[in-house]
């Protein structure tokens, strides 16, 4: 078997006992990504040299005897919004093209320290806005399982990365589904963690109280050994909570007993794909057969949280963006083009006889901030910065925002109460297989109904897992999504893992 | 403009017909009852989190200004704000 087959977990052993070098691992994902990427187009910088001089390094402390990582000098794949000091980091926008962090974000650092060998960028819908890869500002990143469809998102990158085998574990970020999607679509696993469990510093922000930072693989246990190396509490992160860690990979493989599963009533409603159904009661068989209880429960407030999502994250997104303003980093605007027309249009109101027009004109400084935003940043971006200076602005504050944030508090009440009677709850990641590039570019609402499934639970704060749960009639992939209640990765982790053992779909691969 | 933005002419025409159609959907919200529901503004219940107060090392100046489009040995420069432009 080659070496780009095998499971992260099942290289780490390897390298930790000198079966193979770093080197060698890290020369065969590249070789890879030189022979996929063309096509699939998932990372948007890898630094080939700067991957295997680190891989050397790790290759001669191993040899000297010295103490090494937890990853042993494993290939990872980054979403392109982790701050990585001196190295771009543009979050796949045009604004950030030439941005170069003057440190590391925590998860980073966690990862260095760890004996990572971060092999690459991964592409992404511009600032982590979208789902399907399709937003980024340079290029749009391809489903390896069908090269006309899209991969999902935001951390498309990350997880095609995974699925076309050109990394064996990927960072992603999750904020309304951003890694639960991608890897549904593209057939691996994928994990966003509770609110709080990883550090977000040096994570740039989207929505400051939804973003969280979380693992892609293929497997469950290729989840729970990259879990133990990026969560932790970071002094650097207030958000971040200072609870134990558990050793999630030593747990792994104990099955959970007395498991009680929850199938949410309102998942099965209109515009859920009829393959995409009969995956999710399959799946649901499964743990039936595994000994698990099957209950029927309801998250009445569901069908109000994308249209709560999409006031939060905007609002939140148009305040953190305000950051980008041509001054301290990032695109800034020809300041001498921008003079030139500033002047020329305060000219032509004075001729006209408009000297009240021309006066009220802005000054240099607001423009420069104007031209600088609008010819950095792409159209989804510019939609979610409206939407949500929008709602927050005077006379509809009350009406959108705070009205969200008490439906917020109505969808987490929900969720509480569920897991009053369920330790799981079972269901769809997205209502439909990968659709096609180009299919939904034109129609953002259609798109922000595809989160349908996986925004409730970033509004909640609660933890999500997507696995493979099977494949359409077409050969595209189906996720199936796992959700539990706060700090409960481990339950997750278990349970994916039970399925994971009764089920071969996590070991299907694309032909590329 | 919304979030000091400026749109041509094609792209508020179609932005205009997607803001529409995005804030009628919102408009959802508004058969639910919330009057007595407290806000949710996130999803830990943590109080403020405090550290003491030390100063510590921060930013190198010019790590803080390796970045800037526009800048001088120790200040980010803008276009002037005074008078004529």
């Amino acid at each position: 078997m080659a070496l780009i087959d095998l499971r992260a977990t099942e290289l780490v052993g390897r390298l930790q006992a000198g079966d193979v070098a770093s080197v060698e691992l890290t020369r065969a994902f590249l070789d890879r990504i030189n022979q996929c990427d063309n096509k699939v187009k998932a990372f948007l910088r890898v630094d080939p040299s700067a991957a295997l001089a680190r891989a050397e390094e790790i290759d001669q402390r191993r040899k000297a005897g010295k103490p090494i990582g937890r990853l042993q000098g494993l290939p990872v794949a980054i979403k392109d919004l982790l701050c990585t000091k001196g190295e771009p980091t543009t979050c796949a926008s045009r604004i950030l093209e030439n941005f170069r962090p003057p440190y590391d974000a925590t998860v980073i650092a966690r990862l260095k320290a760890a004996d990572a060998v971060l092999i690459g960028k991964t592409n992404m819908d511009e600032f982590a806005m979208g789902g399907s890869t399709e937003n980024s500002g340079f290029f749009p990143t391809h489903n390896p399982w069908d090269l006309a469809r899209i991969p999902g998102g935001s951390s498309g990158g990350s997880a095609a990365s995974v699925a076309a085998q050109m990394a064996p574990l990927a960072v992603g970020s999750d904020t309304g589904g951003s890694i639960r999607c991608p890897a549904g679509l593209c057939g691996i696993s994928g994990m966003k963690p509770t609110y709080g469990r990883v550090s977000r510093y040096g994570l740039v922000a989207f929505a400051s109280s939804l973003d969280q930072i979380g693992p892609l693989g293929r497997t469950a246990e290729d989840l729970a050994l990259l879990l133990e190396v990026l969560a932790g509490h970071d002094p650097l992160d207030s958000t971040s909570i200072d609870v134990p860690v558990p050793p999630y990979t030593q747990t792994i493989g104990k099955p959970l007993e007395n498991l009680r599963i929850g199938l949410v009533r309102e998942h099965f409603g209109e515009g859920l794909d009829p393959e995409v159904e009969k995956a999710v009661r399959e799946a649901v068989r499964v743990y039936e057969s595994l000994g698990a209880t099957i209950k029927e429960v309801s998250l009445p407030h569901g069908k109000y949280a994308v249209a709560t999502y999409y006031i939060i994250a905007p609002c939140e997104a148009s305040s953190n963006l305000a950051r980008y303003d041509g001054v301290h980093y990032g695109h800034r605007t020809n300041e001498k083009e921008m003079v030139a027309e500033l002047e020329a249009q305060r000219r032509g109101l004075i001729k006209s006889g408009d000297r009240a027009g021309a006066d009220k004109l802005e000054n240099a400084l607001i423009r420069m901030y104007r031209r600088s935003r609008s010819e950095g940043f792409g159209p989804e971006v510019k939609r979610r910065i409206m939407l949500g200076t929008y709602a927050l602005s005077a006379g509809y504050y009350d009406a959108y925002y705070k009205k969200a944030l008490k439906v917020r508090r109505l969808i987490r009440r929900d969720f509480d109460r569920a897991f009053e009677e369920v330790d799981l709850i079972a269901g769809p990641v997205t209502p439909t297989p990968a659709f096609k590039l180009g299919e939904k570019v034109d129609d953002p609402l259609a798109m922000y109904l595809f989160d349908l499934y996986t925004v409730s639970l970033n509004l909640a704060g609660l933890p999500g897992i997507s696995i493979p749960g099977g494949f359409s009639s077409s050969g595209l992939p189906i996720g199936l999504q796992l959700q539990a209640p706060p700090f409960e990765e481990d339950r997750l982790l278990r349970g994916a893992n039970m399925f994971q053992q009764a089920t071969d779909w996590h070991t299907r691969k694309p032909k590329l | 403009m919304l979030g000091r933005l400026l749109l041509t002419e094609a792209e508020l025409d179609t932005m205009t017909h997607q803001m529409g159609d995005i804030l009628a959907y919102m408009d959802l919200l508004g058969e639910l009852d919330t009057e007595h529901v407290e806000p949710m503004a996130h999803a830990l219940d943590v109080a403020n989190v405090f550290r003491d107060d030390k100063a510590r090392p921060s930013l190198d100046r010019e790590d803080a200004l390796a970045n800037a489009p526009h800048r001088d040995a120790e200040c980010y420069l803008v276009p002037a704000v005074l008078g004529e432009v």
